[in-house]
């Protein structure tokens, strides 16, 4: 049988020999005759060149550049590319010595022999110049276009945040970054990310096997364009800032300046504070670890929005509110002062001396102590509640209507929610309904376990200012141009107080600068309406606050003053408010006395010392 | 025959050395590198090789079934416990080594058939034996297709060779050899026009030919089967192929320029042959290959090296040395007085021609991407051992020969 089928033996080499012409045939072809795959070898390579875009920029609110982009070149190398040359030349062109060439190319080895990574980051404008002519002649090196950011003010630092090396867990959550690029990190520079960081395009380049380029890849068919980042209008003043800085140097503590119309932000002060240009450029990593390690002043900490502390009397006012909601308070209602508030146990809250008794208005003017202990207590017992736990109840979300006790929702990140503790809290603390209004009365003069930050405190004062309404503090007033306004904030939040109450604690507030506690910071042409505030702290001196809000009839300006360990409310907080009202309102500022000793005094003296 | 293989393996894996080339790397028994891997791979082939050679030439025959059966389980257990690799799950873990079953399932399969094939009494023309012995085939390639290695699995189709030498009958190689002739045609040209074209032809025919009532039907069958082919061509081209295999085939017809994707690996590798030249570039001095632009180029690509570096010459003679290997065994095949060697000789033969034509067809632009290895050249353990055994058994039953006078 086999015999029959012998002769196919044939026709399968045959096969083989016609596969193996055709192949021939084919070889001969592409390899002698077509010209153009020798020439295409010698195209070959494509280079992918991201193109970063430049990020948006920031203009304070009228108009003035704070934040810019400037030039940088980072020198790339791709380590299999690189052939001998002359090491000496590049080392001496940009700055480094022959060590350091080597440990860089070796670094640059190590992450991939193939892929292109940095040899040596922002080469100076002038040294980019002498080397983009050579670079001929150091096969396997490029540059790299980037933009580094500049600060035009040493000031607001914190506001404006920085950027940095985009991390490399955030790399693997959002793939629209790659190892190198740049993130914001704090402050507006992180919250507004991605509108900052524009979007970024690819060139592609054919260079040949010589790392000469040859131009663009099919004329560009497959590059994608960068889109600029969108510059941001932020509502910033920085002459006020920078004003603002001088006067907390050598302080620990914040001023939060608001316009109440908008919640628009007009000045952030976190002191102590850095020079923004530090984080930037070469010197980065060195400058931010001396500055993140600096536990004893922890600059990198924005204290306006990171920080709480109890409000001690300034919170006064917000019982004065509630109260009169409530209905247990009222313009006359007199309550009288022995000198202190007794707690029944032997112990007492502490007042100072002056007149007794006091109505409402007088109160605030002098902040009284055993009044408020009163006005508290007359809430949290009023006869309607069931228990002290409901009325507590009650209380504490009046409270969280004026903004306390949660995030406000600024657009920078960090914020603190602030601690106004729930009745739950108590109930563990004490037993459940086993407390009364007594085991916590500290809160009625804003001491306790009570917690506010500092933008917390400025939007009471731009509430109180626009008579129970606020919109959510921000810094970015508009986006993309000057008229496109930022529309997130336009939303007008309401506390849950009837706006007839506010006048006489507005009244009260303008006596408290005028011939009240804080008598001393007061303005000839301007009526200042504002409240002290002493914050006990457990750790060392008082903590001085002080709110404000001007000029009285259509206010401009609402701010928080917090100093540090600086004692009474009145020392150092309100003339530091005072002397920013000024400036802001009438962009000078005449009082220079008082000015010198807020710049120059140290905590241990202290301006015309008023009895709380 | 030995000599040809070892000159295969050696140029092979020179090749592999260069493809892999870093000038960092000095030595050249440094295992991390593919090199040097290969170089384990080879020593251990040399050893199968001679164990190959050492077991009873009967064995072959007797075991046949169990080889194959074994091989079955392989790729059953594969689908079960096996890992991914390029989409694949066709590979088994061992310690260091991964091992792919499919390959080993040709050996099998080549064992199979030909124990089949060579009871006394089969008549390839029965329908019944014919089905029997391509379910042999299909059976081991419908488990590859199941691991999403497409590639091997029509590999199997290599095996219609074996048939054809065993007594398959002639027209029906012709009718298998035209399918896909024409599907390829219904691919590139334009339905109607082939239709018409398909007229034309069975016309002419019968115009040449008797014309009998019998011509006419089968004329008319086949007229009929014929533009059925083309429109069912058209529909699994569009309806049944995977995006990535379209893409392929469409690059390959040159109807898409897919620079970035399927056209850049053959983009690369044409330019990297056809940069060779008549004498090639030289040892090492591959610039393409050197610098990795051509994609798999230690696997599946490992042609170019070759046509990069040692240009026309180089690559007709390594050729020539393949087509040599396939020619020898053929001779050698048809000088077996057992059945069961020729047929197996003639398995051998196909699958090394399949492979052979489709990877370096590949490489030179003829033939869409389809991901099966160079015999003895291409980087992997499995492929070179499979590739060893599969020869030496056959070069056993060969001496085998011997023993049977």
């Amino acid at each position: 049988m086999e015999r029959i089928y012998a002769n196919r033996k044939f026709i399968i080499i045959g096969l083989f020999l016609l596969v193996g012409t055709i192949f021939v045939a084919r070889l001969f072809y592409i390899q002698i005759i077509a010209d153009k795959y020798i020439l295409s070898a010698n195209n070959n390579v494509l280079r992918y060149i991201t193109q970063y875009p430049a990020r948006g920029l920031i203009y304070d609110r009228n108009g003035k550049l704070l934040v810019y982009n400037e030039a940088a070149y980072d020198l790339m190398v791709i380590p299999k590319q690189v052939k001998s040359f002359d090491t000496l030349e590049l080392c001496s062109l940009i700055g480094i010595s022959k060590e350091e060439f080597i440990d860089h190319l070796k670094k640059a080895r190590n992450y991939s022999p193939f892929r292109p990574s940095i040899f040596e980051a922002q080469i100076s404008r002038e040294n980019y110049g002498f080397l983009e002519e050579k670079m001929f002649s150091f096969p396997g090196f490029f540059v790299q276009p980037r933009t580094l950011r500049k600060y035009t003010y040493p000031a607001a630092a914190h506001t404006l945040g920085y950027i940095g090396e985009v991390s490399p867990e955030l790399i693997l959550k959002n793939p629209y970054y790659r190892s190198g690029d740049y993130i914001g990190i704090s402050g507006i520079e992180r919250s507004y990310e991605e509108l900052l960081r524009g979007k970024k395009g690819m060139k592609i380049q054919v260079v040949d096997v010589f790392n000469r380029p040859k131009g663009s890849f099919q004329h560009g068919k497959y590059d994608t364009t960068a889109f600029a980042g969108t510059d941001l209008y932020s509502s910033l003043d920085i002459e006020l800032q920078l004003y603002g800085e001088k006067l907390m140097a050598g302080k620990k503590g914040s001023i939060v300046a608001i316009e109440p119309s908008t919640g628009e932000i007009l000045c952030m002060v976190s002191s102590p504070s850095y020079d923004p240009n530090l984080l930037v450029g070469r010197d980065r990593r060195k400058n931010y670890v001396k500055l993140s390690q600096d536990s004893v002043i922890v600059p990198l900490f924005n204290r306006a929005e990171m920080a709480m502390y109890p409000p001690g009397s300034t919170f006064k006012l917000v019982d004065a509110l509630i109260g009169q909601q409530e209905g247990v308070l009222g313009p006359d209602t007199r309550y009288a002062c022995p000198g202190g508030f007794s707690l029944g146990n032997g112990k007492m809250v502490g007042c100072h001396s002056h007149q007794s008794p006091l109505n409402l208005r007088e109160s605030i003017m002098i902040s009284c102590n055993t009044y408020y202990c009163r006005v508290f207590r007359s809430i949290i017992d009023k006869k309607s509640f069931r228990t002290t736990r409901e009325g507590y109840e009650t209380w504490r979300n009046h409270v969280m209507s004026f903004g306390f006790g949660k995030k406000l929702g600024i657009d920078l990140p960090g914020e603190l929610n602030g601690n106004i503790p729930s009745p739950g809290y108590y109930d563990r603390y004490h037993g459940k309904n086993r407390w009364t209004s007594m085991a916590i009365i500290s809160l009625a003069i804003g001491q306790g376990e009570i917690g506010i930050t500092p933008i917390q405190l400025a939007n009471l004062a731009a509430l109180i200012s626009n008579r129970g309404s606020y919109f959510v503090p921000h810094f970015v007033k508009a986006i993309g141009s000057k008229d496109k306004l930022n529309e997130a904030f336009s939303t007008k939040k309401k506390s849950d107080i009837d706006p007839a109450y506010f006048d006489i604690v507005i009244q009260g507030m303008e006596d408290v600068v005028l011939s009240g506690t804080a008598r001393a910071s007061k303005l000839d042409s301007i009526t200042i309406c504002g409240k002290t505030g002493t914050a006990q702290n457990p750790h060392g001196k008082n903590h001085s606050l002080f709110i404000a809000f001007a000029p009285m009839e259509s206010p401009k300006i609402a701010i928080s003053v917090v100093v540090e360990n600086a004692g009474f409310g009145a020392a150092w907080a309100a003339p530091i408010a005072s002397l920013m009202i000024e400036k802001y309102l009438t962009r000078k500022v005449k009082r220079t006395d008082i000015e010198n000793n807020m710049i120059n005094g140290t905590l241990n003296s202290a301006a015309k010392v008023i009895d709380q | 025959m030995f000599i040809l293989y070892l000159a295969l393996v050696f140029i092979g894996w020179l090749n592999i050395y260069s493809a892999v080339y870093n000038e960092s790397h000095q030595s050249i028994v440094d295992f991390s590198q593919r090199y040097g891997k290969q170089l384990i791979w080879i020593v251990a082939a040399l050893f199968l090789a001679m164990l190959t050679l050492l077991i009873d030439g009967k064995f072959y025959s007797q075991f046949a079934y169990l080889f194959y059966g074994i091989t079955l389980l392989m790729l059953v257990a594969v689908l079960f416990t096996g890992k991914t690799i390029s989409g694949s799950k066709s590979w088994f873990q061992v310690g260091g080594i991964a091992l792919q079953p499919a390959e080993f399932a040709k050996i099998g399969t080549a064992l199979a058939i030909s124990k089949y094939l060579s009871i006394i009494e089969i008549d390839l023309k029965k329908p019944r034996n014919l089905l029997t012995v391509t379910a042999i085939i299909l059976f081991p390639a419908l488990l590859i297709l199941l691991q999403d290695d497409t590639g091997s699995a029509i590999v199997f189709l290599a095996f219609v060779a074996v048939l054809y030498r065993a007594g398959m009958s002639g027209r029906l190689m012709a009718i298998l050899v035209a399918i896909p002739m024409l599907a390829v045609l219904s691919l590139v040209m334009n339905k109607f026009i082939l239709i018409g074209l398909l007229l034309v032809a069975a016309g002419l025919y019968y115009l040449y030919t008797q014309r009998r009532i019998q011509t006419i039907i089968a004329l008319a069958v086949i007229y009929i089967a014929s533009v059925g082919l083309v429109f069912s061509v058209d529909f699994v081209f569009q309806h049944v192929l995977e995006q990535h295999q379209k893409v392929r085939i469409n690059v390959l017809l040159g109807k898409e320029s897919d620079l970035k994707g399927a056209g850049y690996n053959v983009n690369q590798s044409l330019i990297a042959i056809g940069s060779g030249g008549v004498l090639g570039k030289g040892f090492l001095q591959g610039t393409q290959t050197k610098y990795n632009f051509v994609p798999e180029q230690s696997t599946d690509f490992i042609f170019c090296t070759v046509g990069e570096e040692w240009g026309f010459m180089g690559s007709v003679l390594v050729m020539g040395l393949f087509i040599s290997l396939l020619i020898r065994i053929v001779m050698v095949a048809e000088r077996q007085r057992s059945r069961f060697s020729r047929l197996y000789g003639y398995g051998v033969a196909s699958i090394i021609f399949f492979h052979f034509a489709i990877n370096i067809g590949m490489t030179l632009g003829l033939v869409p991407v389809i991901g099966i290895p160079l015999p003895f050249f291409s980087y992997g353990g499995s492929s070179l051992w499979a590739f060893t055994i599969l020869l030496f058994i056959f070069i056993r039953q060969d001496s085998y020969r011997y023993e049977l006078l």
